[in-house]
């Protein structure tokens, strides 16, 4: 859904994520980018230079966090040291919704930085929703919870990873940052399909997209975002937004990465399949008009 | 080869079995114990997963206990993967921060040291900015990694600390003469701002860094700092790293970062202003020989790179 209460009723379009090698020409040559998504981690810090290079970039464009350690699927209680900076940091850039994924990564207070998967169980969906809703009252900021891309899978799961996720957001009450590329990548490492996991999802939940390249291997396949997005993925991403309609969208490219025009071009190729989506969204206000 | 420490600091023991069902919250943390110690396990010498585990079990074993393997994967290799990127992704960043160390120690036995180091501390931060914030401590610790080299390795470890540390730490707001002009130099303490680290090293680790730098073309600040001014091809030679002890003042000005050579006797005065002396306890502190004018100098120099701000309080209710 474009504007849904999981987005905070935006309505974004396509947007990048900011990455230090394209600070220079951000601040210099102003380019027009509908917003941009940042790491959260990267700004959680008490002062100096990426502060500064923030608070330029805020007073341009809308600005968008993602997280990578919250871990809402760790067993481990929410840790105050840390909801107390990033609340800080949502105070400072007024991100209409904040995203992190789906998934866990530290346990004892020790700390993998890795986004390993779930026990798709009813216990660990109970577990992580809670933690969800507590989040998000602290923070007072809509939530979406992005599904990771993953190499392994437990014997002890009860369910599919898309009947996880429903589980999970419906808990929760909270909204998805569907991951297509991610999608992709585990359907082929799993040898699920990724059109019944799209037609799964709850739609209505679904606040924003992730694409990204990946690199394949002979035995699997990785979730790399050092390449451009790949063909299978742009016609997932047109379902995707058949299905839920033209949603904020951000691609995603973390490693060798070129040159800010080249990652907002391959951005941009979203337009090109976002077509019968924007047919759709254009009959439905001319049928409530 | 010495091996690394085998309980990494922090973790609880893993469990003997990985639970077969998920019922509760406890079993849920049961699952992810186990499978922390797989990931933060030291990789084998051409980086693959150990093949036996902790307790002397074949890991192919272990791993088949709570990973279901794929027609192309067994559970072995799935972990495995998870195991790799682990290591490498720390490694990466222990790497970016510490060049001089790097350059110090080569290679081969600067990886050694990387790793026997995480092995026994793993990140306890959310962020990986904080992963080595531990290392000095290691390398005094356990001097087998960089001997004969120790010395130098540690005074390196500390300035690429303290590299991080001046890049994103905390500034508080600062002190101006006028916020100072009212108060008696007997009862007066002021702070030092977080971001600013007083080093007295037995090496020229600021020359030794930049020189590393203009080597390989580094960029000056911290990982994942802005860069500025264009890349240099050019390779020149690193002169040696000679016992030279130094005085020197890690910080950021304007949000750059900056190296500060200081003379012994205001090293000594500043040293005791972070301690909480008075500022006349901190001049005593510079010792004799130290003129008025030359304290002066040094005060005026330190106000204007903004390095006084006023002490943090102190909790009015300390724990009984």
């Amino acid at each position: 859904m474009p504007a849904n209460r999981f987005n905070g009723h935006t309505d974004y379009g396509i947007g990048l994520g900011l990455r230090v090698p394209h600070y220079a020409h951000i601040l210099e040559k102003k380019p027009v980018v509908d917003w941009f998504e940042i790491i959260s981690e990267n700004f959680m810090v008490d002062g100096g230079r990426p502060l500064e290079v923030l608070d330029q970039i805020l007073e341009q464009y809308q600005v968008v966090q993602h997280g990578v350690s919250m871990y809402f699927g760790s067993a481990d209680k929410p840790d105050r040291a840390h909801l107390k900076k990033l609340k800080t940091l949502v105070r400072r850039t007024k991100t209409p919704w904040l995203s992190d994924h789906l998934c866990w990564g530290s346990v004892d207070g020790t700390f993998t930085h890795d986004l390993l998967p779930m026990p798709y169980t009813f216990a660990a969906a109970k577990r992580t929703a809670e933690k969800i809703r507590q989040v998000r009252d602290y923070l007072e900021v809509p939530i979406c919870v992005e599904n990771v891309s993953s190499y392994a899978e437990f014997h002890a799961s009860e369910m599919t990873e898309w009947e996880f996720l429903g589980e999970v957001v419906e808990r929760a009450d909270c909204g998805i940052l569907l991951d297509v590329n991610n999608i992709y990548v585990s359907s082929k490492n799993h040898d699920f399909n990724p059109y019944d996991y799209l037609n799964h999802v709850p739609h209505d939940r679904v606040g924003q997209i992730h694409v990204a390249g990946h690199t394949k291997f002979e035995k699997y396949i990785l979730d790399t975002h050092d390449h451009p997005v790949l063909d299978p993925v742009w016609k997932l991403y047109a379902h995707a937004t058949k299905r839920c309609g033209v949603t904020a969208t951000l691609l995603e490219w973390d490693d060798r990465i070129p040159s800010f025009d080249e990652v907002h071009d391959e951005a941009l190729k979203a337009n090109a399949y976002i077509g019968g989506a924007r047919a759709a969204k254009k009959r439905a206000a001319v049928t409530a008009s | 080869m010495p091996r690394p420490a085998s309980r990494p600091a922090g973790l609880k023991p893993p469990p003997k079995h990985a639970p077969q069902r998920l019922h509760t919250t406890a079993d849920l943390r049961t699952l992810q114990r186990l499978m922390t110690h797989v990931l933060v396990r030291p990789l084998t010498d051409d980086d693959r997963l150990q093949p036996k585990w902790i307790d002397g079990r074949p890991m192919a074993q272990v791993a088949a206990e709570f990973i279901k393997p794929n027609d192309r994967l067994t559970s072995f290799e799935r972990l495995e993967l998870y195991n790799r990127m682990y290591w490498f992704r720390i490694i990466d960043s222990v790497y970016e921060d510490n060049p001089g160390l790097r350059a110090l120690l080569g290679e081969r036995r600067f990886a050694r040291l990387v790793r026997a180091y995480l092995a026994k501390y793993p990140s306890r931060s959310f962020t990986m900015r904080n992963l080595c914030a531990r290392l000095g401590q290691f390398i005094r610790e356990e001097p087998r990694w960089t001997a004969p080299r120790t010395a130098a390795a540690l005074a390196l470890a500390r300035f690429e600390w303290a590299r991080t540390v001046a890049f994103d730490g905390e500034a508080r707001p600062v002190m101006t003469p006028n916020d100072i002009a009212d108060a008696p130099p007997a009862r007066l303490r002021l702070g030092l701002q977080p971001y600013l680290s007083l080093l007295a090293v037995d090496y020229p680790v600021d020359d030794y860094t930049l020189a590393v730098k203009e080597r390989d073309a580094l960029r000056g600040e911290a990982s994942h700092a802005v860069e500025h001014g264009p890349r240099r091809a050019t390779r020149h030679k690193i002169p040696p790293f000679r016992r030279r002890p130094i005085h020197v003042a890690v910080h950021r000005y304007r949000n750059r970062l900056f190296y500060k050579r200081l003379e012994a006797p205001a090293f000594r005065m500043l040293e005791a202003i972070q301690a909480g002396r008075t500022l006349v306890q901190a001049v005593a502190a510079a010792g004799r020989g130290v003129t008025a004018e030359q304290v002066r100098d040094w005060f005026a120099t330190w106000m204007e790179l903004g390095w006084f701000c006023a002490r943090p309080a102190r909790p009015k209710n300390p724990r009984k």
